[in-house]
């Protein structure tokens, strides 16, 4: 024998896999670009939002930096652009589109037994406004950034902001009809292109909160779209709309603003939730508790999401009357967030619990997001939120949600389901010890600006009293633990794509019928489109003997 | 007669259809809010600036507003007509309407501008031109921008449609149409009378309320 090993000489021999996506209708780039498949779609956007990501986070980087002492090294007006570009970047870029284009676009079709999505040619078109809008964010920032925060509040952005508003607000305008354009594509497939037997109450939660997601995004991103025109046209024309030196009312931004983004808060988590409740059940070996209540928790998000959007104005000017049903609505919103986590505990109940990088991403999601829901509790309150408005509780609370939320769960659905993706494994010890380091790097990261908020540190200024500065340190050193961790799973699934072992179709024992079809899946998903006679989540305590191959 | 098979992603052309359909359906409902928004804001500062709002009013071109309301409603029906003729397969008949249509949306856009023109010469234009002046002056403006807002993203609306009748006229002309398979006629018809309702929330908002009881 020559000097290859074993093993090398098993993942070296390609030819034995049939033929699938990656392979099927060639590798070039060309191929790639113009592909209709829903599977290679997701794998451009998985792309396209990962550089968005570093970027993003590179800009946070540079905050933190700042913030280690008191003067910081940024001038105030840099370090307003890298937080404006920082939140612009994170919302509208990574968020909102991470799990619904990536995992939501390859596995929606495949976990409901259809071909492709209803019309493959508007996915792809999605993906290229993604990328316009991109670039053109991009280009404002090389231009010279924008200093509004993510918000774009008026009259400071149409008035007195000198910068590169106009540039950024197309962005994120045409970012939003990628968006209309894969909720539609969502909706329309969910609801036409189901196999036999593939009843509603057979979907798996991924499905529901995906589906649930693509209504908010339909129903919310035109608001947000025309309230950006508006904005853009005040500034351009210097007519007052919004800006009450010119006539305007600055609150019929902030109204339309907020109800578009208080309902987007929950595109970027009904995704995670929908993530999530397809790893708990399969890594404890038990069916999702009370199945039909997950899935309506989703819906009825969607419904009252666009109740509760003037909570963001409590400060803003609104009648004692207003504010209180608001705050009221604001409560009920978080019944169905109970639900879930109430669900997902009970699933964990008594489960055959293993431990798997997507596990513990999981786990720390649900720990994350409950601290998150329960300190947007305490902002729903009238009176604290009058205490911690606009300081760093809020942004402790938004990223507990968010990034605590959000961005584990994106990991533990990119771990769960990348074997199916790229038919590879990945180190499973790195992807653990990963997925601690950024538990932990988290929670030094974001705890202390609870702490912060609660004494009373306003957020967006780059510079702040001494005696904050304790609670900084801890909060920037953990960050750069957060950022070691974000960047493991770079190396690591890179290698898994070259080195990694065979998947087989069914690694995890899971029951979905994505797992049913080979890893990498054939360019059709099915070779024969599967008929459905079972509930989702069958499982038993013990995971089915498997032959070497993975096939159950 | 031309064979058609369904996309890959369907199992039959019926359900390819029906897709389409609900697909357009869907559409029309994120454009239902994106005009919903300029109506809110509309709302709003009407109920803000009542005179003023009415003052502005009063300066629309009544005439021009009636006559296209009255050309718009027309081409609409000559439309499902056309989807009518479609479904019984008779491709020429299809192609004609349709054409006719396309012929009434762009009268339509010819008078729009002609409007357009008459503003900009009386200065009612925000920002660029406007001379309005007195004690509803910023109202008017404010009127005016929505005004131009508003019927601009319908005269988008119907610059799109007029192409798509048109290319649905030259394809159903050639034969690509089937009483089998018409979908993308079907699509294109309730495209257009999505565009003709706008029209129709329009009207009344622009050319009558300052008109309505003095
Ligand atoms: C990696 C660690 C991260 C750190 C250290 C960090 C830090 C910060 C800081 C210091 C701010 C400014 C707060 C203020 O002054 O108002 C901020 C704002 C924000 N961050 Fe992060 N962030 C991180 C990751 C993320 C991620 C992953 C996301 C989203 C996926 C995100 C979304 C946001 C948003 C939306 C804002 C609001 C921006 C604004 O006020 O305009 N952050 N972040
Ligand atoms: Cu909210």
């Amino acid at each position: 024998m020559t000097a290859t090993s074993p093993d090398r000489a098993v993942t070296a021999r390609p030819a034995a896999q049939p033929p699938n996506y990656l392979t099927e209708g060639g590798s070039t780039l060309r191929s790639w670009l113009l592909t209709h498949d829903h599977k290679r779609i997701a794998i451009l956007y998985a792309l396209t939002i990962t550089v968005f990501f570093f970027f993003g986070g590179a800009a946070a980087a540079m905050i933190r930096l700042n913030l280690v002492t008191p003067p910081g090294i940024f001038a105030a007006d840099t370090y307003n652009r890298l937080f404006s570009i920082h939140g612009i970047v994170m919302v509208w870029f990574f968020l909102i589109p991470s799990i619904p284009n990536t995992l939501g676009n390859f596995l929606l079709p495949m976990m409901i037994g259809a071909k492709d999505l209803a019309f493959p040619r508007i996915n792809l078109l999605s993906w290229y406004l993604f990328v316009v809008a991109g670039v053109v964010a991009l280009v404002a920032v090389i231009a010279g950034g924008v200093d509004t925060g993510w918000t774009f509040y008026t009259p400071f952005s149409t008035m007195y902001s000198n910068s590169y508003v106009i540039l950024a607000i197309s962005a994120v305008f045409i970012s939003g009809f990628s968006s209309i354009l894969t909720g539609l594509n969502f909706i329309v497939t969910v609801h036409r292109l189901r196999a036999p037997g593939m009843t509603w109450y057979r979907l798996p939660i991924f499905v529901w909160s995906n589906y649930s997601t693509a209504i908010i995004l339909v129903l919310a991103t035109p608001v947000l779209a025309i309230t950006l025109a508006l904005l853009a046209v005040e500034r351009l024309l210097q007519v007052g709309i919004f800006d009450p030196a010119l006539g305007g009312d600055p609150l019929l931004f902030q109204h339309l603003f907020w109800f578009y983004s208080h309902p987007a808060v929950y595109i970027m988590i009904l995704p995670g939730f929908g993530v999530i409740s397809e790893v708990v059940p399969c890594f404890s070996r038990k069916p999702i508790f009370g199945y039909k209540f997950v899935a309506w928790a989703s819906v009825s998000f969607t419904a009252v999401s666009f109740l509760v959007w003037a909570h963001h104005m409590f400060v803003a000017g609104m009648s004692v009357y207003a504010a209180l049903v608001f705050s009221l609505l604001s409560y009920i919103i978080a019944v169905p967030s109970a639900i879930k986590v109430f669900n997902w505990t009970a699933t964990l109940h008594k489960g055959w619990i293993s431990f798997d990088a997507p596990m513990l991403y999981a786990l720390g999601f649900i720990g994350l997001f409950t601290t998150g829901g329960l300190s947007g509790l305490f902002t729903a309150n009238l009176a604290f939120d009058v205490h911690v408005t606009d300081t760093y509780f809020v942004v402790a609370h938004f990223h507990y949600i968010m990034v605590g939320g959000m961005v584990s769960a994106y990991f533990a659905g990119l771990h769960f389901w990348w074997p199916k993706i790229t038919g590879r494994i990945y180190h499973e010890w790195w992807a653990r010890i990963a997925a601690l380091l950024i538990f932990v790097g988290f929670n030094l990261t974001f705890f202390p600006q609870f702490i912060l908020g609660y004494l009373g540190m306003e957020r967006r200024y780059h510079s702040y009293p001494p005696e904050f500065q304790f609670w900084n340190i801890l909060s920037s050193a953990g960050a750069s633990i957060l950022a070691l961790g974000y960047v493991m799973p770079l190396f690591y699934l890179t290698w898994s794509l070259y080195r990694g072992q065979r998947a087989g179709a069914n690694p995890w024992a899971a029951t979905g019928l994505e797992w049913t079809t080979p890893s990498p899946p054939p360019k059709h998903n099915f070779d024969k489109t599967p008929t459905v006679t079972r509930p989702p989540y069958q499982y038993r305590p013990e995971p089915e003997p498997q032959d070497a191959q993975g096939h159950a | 007669m031309p064979d058609i098979r369904p996309e890959p992603q369907y199992a039959t052309l019926e359900q390819q259809t029906d897709v389409a359909v609900f697909g357009m359906w869907i559409f029309l409902a994120t454009e239902v809010l994106f005009f919903g928004g300029m109506l809110f804001a509309y709302t709003v500062y009407r109920g803000v600036y009542p005179e003023g709002f009415a003052e502005a009013g009063r300066h629309t071109k009544i005439v021009i507003g009636t006559v296209n309301t009255v050309i718009l409603l027309t081409s609409s029906f000559v439309v499902a007509w056309a989807v009518h003729l479609a479904e019984r397969g008779r491709g020429r008949g299809v192609a004609v309407l349709l054409g006719v249509a396309a012929l009434l949306g762009t009268i339509f856009l010819g008078l729009k501008s002609f409007e357009y023109y008459q503003e900009w010469h009386e200065g009612l234009v925000p920002g660029l031109r406007f001379e309005a002046a007195g004690p509803h002056a910023h109202a008017m403006e404010l009127f005016y921008l929505l005004y131009f807002m508003m019927t601009g993203v319908h005269g988008l609306h119907v610059t799109i449609g007029i192409g798509l009748l048109a290319t649905m006229a030259v394809r159903a002309w050639r034969g690509a149409f089937s009483s089998a398979y018409h979908t993308p006629v079907e699509i294109t018809g309730l495209y257009w009378h999505f565009v003709d309702i706008v029209w129709i929330f329009l009207y009344p908002l622009i050319y009558l309320v300052g008109r309505s009881g003095g």
